[in-house]
């Protein structure tokens, strides 16, 4: 954790609300995000229980799995989830622009630009919290490599038709969740703590309730409005600690926990009595000699049904209201400049995931392989640098964490002196003296970097002005001047200008390309040969997985 | 971390009995005849070996440069074309320089990147070293050297038939991945008790996967070729035998290590006597047994801890002024104590920047103060070094991390100083090892905690405490 950071919540713990942590959105939010709050059931890893998913905040799709252990129910939820969330994806893979793309010819082995599509927007999915994106990720997993009864028909469980869809499609989203900055797939109790610090920890932050108690007490609306005591206001401490452990009076927390996990009293005194009754209904329907009894049966089956129903949708609505409460405090907040940019990544990477399935192309392997694994790990290594340099560069505050850690350094230049280079035509050199307050961890010759009209400026680090004052820095600018003997106008900043530099890079440099997978050499085992061309296929079915 | 479960004694490697130290009961131990023992055995499996690879791990000061030199030498002597994978541009420019010593006629070429400075100007004045940015331009020569970073942008019709890979342990999967296949075969050079390579981002996703992007060159190397030799030196030439017990204790307790001198072959002495303080008390520990530790009072402190900062700049002000001495096997007059002898180790680089300022404040310069990544590698007479744990309120994986205690322990011939405050052994009682087990993956031993408590037991004996 950062100073700042630190610091953040040492004031939020003093004054009892959260602090900004950010002035301005660095997450690009979608006019019409799908919202998904998954429950799952105690004891089963990948049983859901329940959801609350749309995009309407008034009227969510409520979901359920009324005996979650049965796996015809199980495929009927995820079948019903595919019905919901493939027509919201589809209908942003439809709608494409003209866009231009590097791409190595195959031929000549140069690079060439291509005109492909792209996506003019993707669908983004926010669920509550990171539990919600490790639940994505696992449906995903559980569903992608399943087989329907029209791709195998000899399949012992053929799933629905769009469930191993469904599960490309959330396995895209969980693995994009992994790239810093990126937007596809975002968690709000992440989107919150971005932007606001909590006087509480990060562990506890991923409690949407309480996070969100923070940041406006008043929406986590928990037993009477009276219970801070007469004349001292509702803070945001108190509303955090009520919407962590309030209990109403049969034991039951005021706020559930955003999920996927519920509480134990719920599962014990609520959930496993109400489980039972349906358990029950259900076998005496079988079990119904006549027509009459089979209807009355039935209809205590079906009132066994929703009494489940009712009990996910109350431990889901809170959640639920609780992220369209945190989408209107962020959507309060100026987008920053950058988030666009990153956006766009997120769209090319939706996009060559809707041309991987369009192209007949099988679902995602269970495990990397060498260079895909490198290439990943690469790619969200850039971006993890690209994603700090821009958040700094957009938002002062962020800045202002970077500058009390040494990074970065802002004041006022003193003095500038034109020099020039030493060589055959010599280019301009300009010695500028800036005064700082700030205490940059500089090295000799480090290189500094200013943003100039968003392209970044280079200067080297020269030493400070004067021996005895560490307060001025002298610095040599060493590009974006021009091909002229005298730099252009603007490039170099007057006596007066107040500059900001930052010992980080602005912008990252490509990688390394890695050999092709069938080029793997032989310290990583060599090329996959025929096992790796063999579709993977569903996990087994075992003796749990039937009831 | 210094070795792993599936290196431990017992393996069956490659036959190298030389690597394995004589028992000392047998006969006395002779240290130039055990490393030449090792370095015959490991050039021979590289000259005239069958595998692709050979591996030599190599424990601090052990001649593992000197090593790579001579088996570049041979190599490009045998008319193997030769290319050399190090990791920094300062490695790459050292073993340029020390090729040219050795050798001033060798055809060497230095590949560089194509940004301002790339490589160290004392390689203009050798004649023998053709210097560009492009692989082409050096096509030919006997020995190539680059980075691993600018090797991966290389792109050959005909591999080279031998690689030497400097730094393996501290080179990370990924990019092996990337070079591998500019060479036939290649030999790995590295010391496993340092610094572990990084990521920046969360990559327990491959953890356990043979090819983990995120874990060292020789941990892939070996996971898929485990038949591979390998190789250990012996005798660490670098550390005083007060000092290579220990680490060798703390740090490779399975390849156990020894020094090249005894003790009595080198002493530190000081022209001006105590003045009864602290850093002066200390400073006459360290002179008389190799280690100090300078203990200050127990308290929870900010990262650049102010107290324990100017008491590391103490100690260095007084190891100046003092006017100290060296006598070492080296020579035999006593060599000044000079400021560029010394280094100061730290975990954090605003740690190294508060020293610095608290250097530059009391009128030092040319001390190398510095974190441990940076240090790795590097030589000094003296080291003072601020304890990574001291002052915390907790004790996490980065500063446990054995391998960068094993680096500030491990830098200096004479003696190292530590400074810290009281109470690292009750922290560390408190945070227990809690890295969660990934199955699949090597388990390293020592852990950071087991280690960090060796050492730690072993500075107690040479406890002094901080008095202004």
């Amino acid at each position: 954790m950062s100073l700042i950071t630190t610091l953040a919540r040492l004031e939020a713990v003093r004054t009892g609300s959260a602090q900004p942590a950010a002035t301005v959105r660095h997450r690009h939010l979608s006019d019409r995000p799908l919202v998904f709050v998954p429950l799952t059931t105690a004891g089963e890893a990948g049983a859901p229980l329940g959801a609350l998913v749309g995009t309407d905040r008034d009227a969510p799709h409520l979901l359920v799995v009324p005996q979650p252990r049965d796996r015809d129910l199980r495929f009927a939820f995820l079948a019903e989830l595919a019905g919901i969330v493939l027509p919201h994806v589809e209908a942003y893979a439809e709608s494409v622009e003209a866009a231009e793309r590097t791409e190595t010819d195959p031929e000549t082995g140069k690079r060439v630009k291509v005109e492909v599509d792209l996506c003019a927007d993707a669908a983004q999915l926010i669920v509550p919290n990171r539990a919600g994106v490790e639940f994505v990720r696992l449906l995903g997993r559980s569903m992608r490599f399943r087989r329907t009864a029209e791709q195998d028909p000899e399949t012992p469980h053929p799933a629905p038709p769009r469930v191993p869809l469904l599960g490309r499609w959330l396995t895209h989203y969980g693995e994009r969740a992994r790239v810093p900055g990126s937007s596809l797939l975002l968690a709000m109790t992440d989107l919150l703590g971005r932007h606001w610090a909590s006087g509480q920890s990060t562990l506890e932050d991923q409690h949407l309730g309480a996070l969100l108690a923070w940041i406006d007490p008043e929406a986590v609306p928990v037993g009477a409005p009276g219970d801070a005591p007469p004349g001292e206001e509702l803070t945001g401490a108190r509303a955090a600690r009520r919407a962590e452990l309030a209990r109403d009076a049969a034991g039951q927390l005021l706020c559930p926990p955003a999920g996927p996990a519920t509480d134990p009293a719920f599962d014990n005194k609520l959930l496993a009595p109400a489980i039972e009754r349906y358990d029950r209904a259900r076998t005496a329907l079988a079990a119904a000699e006549d027509g009459l009894e089979a209807d009355d049966r039935l209809g205590t089956l079906t009132a066994a049904e929703r009494e489940i129903r009712a009990l996910v949708e109350s431990r889901t609505r809170p959640t639920w209201d609780a992220v369209w409460r945190g989408l209107d405090l962020l959507r309060a907040l100026p987008a920053g400049a950058h988030a666009d940019e990153r956006w766009t990544r997120d769209r090319w990477s939706f996009t060559s995931h809707r041309d991987r399935i369009l192209a007949g192309e099988p679902p995602q392997p269970r495990r990397d392989d060498a260079v895909t694994a490198a290439n990943k790990l690469a790619t969200r290594e850039r971006e993890q640098a690209r994603l700090e340099a821009q958040e700094a560069l957009d938002d002062p505050l962020v800045m202002a964490g970077r500058r009390l850690s040494g990074e970065a350094f802002a004041g006022e230049v003193v003095e500038v002196v034109m020099a020039y280079s030493e060589s055959k035509r010599p280019s301009p050199r300009p010695l500028i003296t800036v005064r700082t307050d700030d205490r940059p961890h500089l090295a000799e010759r480090a290189k500094v970097h200013r943003s100039l009209n968003g392209k970044p400026q280079t200067a080297e680090y020269v030493g400070p002005a004067d021996e005895s004052d560490d307060g001025t820095v002298v610095l040599r600018i060493t590009d974006k001047m021009g091909r002229g003997k005298e730099p252009e106008a603007g490039s170099v900043p007057e006596k007066g200008d107040l500059v900001c530099f930052t010992l980080f890079e602005h912008e990252q440099r490509g990688g390394a390309k890695l050999p092709d997978p069938e080029q793997t050499p032989w310290t990583h085992g060599g090329p996959p040969g025929e096992a790796a061309a063999v579709a993977e296929a569903a996990d087994a079915q075992t003796e749990e997985d039937v009831l | 971390m210094t070795a792993e479960t599936a290196t431990t004694p017992g393996t069956p490697t490659a036959p190298a009995p030389a690597t394995t130290p004589a028992p000392a009961t047998t006969a006395p131990f002779d240290p130039g005849a055990e490393a030449a023992r090792a370095t015959a055995a490991i050039l021979h499996d590289t000259l005239h070996g069958t595998e692709r690879g050979v591996v030599v791990d190599s424990p601090p000061g052990a001649g593992k440069s000197t090593l790579v030199v001579r088996a570049a030498l041979e190599l490009a002597e045998a008319g193997r074309p030769l290319m050399v994978v190090a990791q920094t541009n300062a490695q790459v420019d050292d073993l340029v320089l020390r090729l040219a010593e050795k050798n001033p006629d060798l055809p060497v070429g230095r590949l560089h990147s194509s940004d301002a400075d790339p490589y160290d100007k004392a390689l203009d004045a050798l004649a023998n070293v053709r210097k560009s940015a492009k692989a082409g331009d050096l096509a030919g020569l006997a020995v190539v050297l680059s980075t691993a970073a600018k090797w991966a942008h290389v792109k050959v019709d005909e591999p080279w038939g031998h690689a030497i890979v400097d730094e393996a342990y501290q080179m990370r999967s990924d990019s092996l991945l990337a070079v591998a296949g500019l060479f036939e075969r290649a030999l790995f050079v590295g010391d496993p008790g340092q610094l572990d390579p990084f990521a920046t981002v969360g990559s327990e996703q491959w953890a356990g996967l043979a090819y983990d992007p995120s874990s060292s060159a020789v941990t892939t190397l070996l996971a898929h070729n485990p038949t591979l030799p390998q190789h250990r030196l012996p005798v660490s030439w670098r550390l005083p035998a007060s000092a290579a017990r220990l680490v060798s204790d703390a740090f490779y307790p399975y390849t156990p290590f020894r020094s090249g001198t005894d003790h009595g072959d080198r002493t530190l002495a000081f022209a001006a006597p105590s003045d009864g303080s602290g850093p002066d008390q200390v400073l006459d520990e360290a002179a008389a047994s190799g280690w100090g530790l300078l203990e200050l009072p127990a308290r929870h402190t900010p990262r650049a801890d102010p107290e324990a900062v100017r008491a590391v700049a103490a100690v260095v002000r007084r190891l100046l002024d003092r006017e100290g001495t060296t006598t070492s096997e080296r020579g035999p007059s006593p060599a000044p104590l000079t400021a560029a002898r010394i280094a100061v180790g730290t975990a954090h680089r605003d740690q190294a920047a508060a020293v610095r300022a608290a250097l530059a404040d009391l009128d030092v310069s040319d001390v190398t103060v510095d974190t441990a990544n940076r240090l790795q590698g590097r030589e000094y007479d003296v080291t003072v070094v601020l304890h990574p744990l001291s002052g915390r309120p907790d004790a996490t994986a980065f500063h446990l991390e054995t391998g960068r205690l094993c680096v500030l322990t491990s830098r200096h011939r004479h003696a190292c100083i530590v400074v810290c405050r009281e109470g690292v052994d009750a922290l560390l009682d408190d945070y227990p090892s809690t890295e969660p087990v990934q199955l699949g993956t090597l388990v390293k031993f020592p852990d950071g905690w087991e280690a960090n408590h060796a050492v730690l037991a072993h500075l107690a004996e040479h406890r002094v405490t901080w008095r202004p």
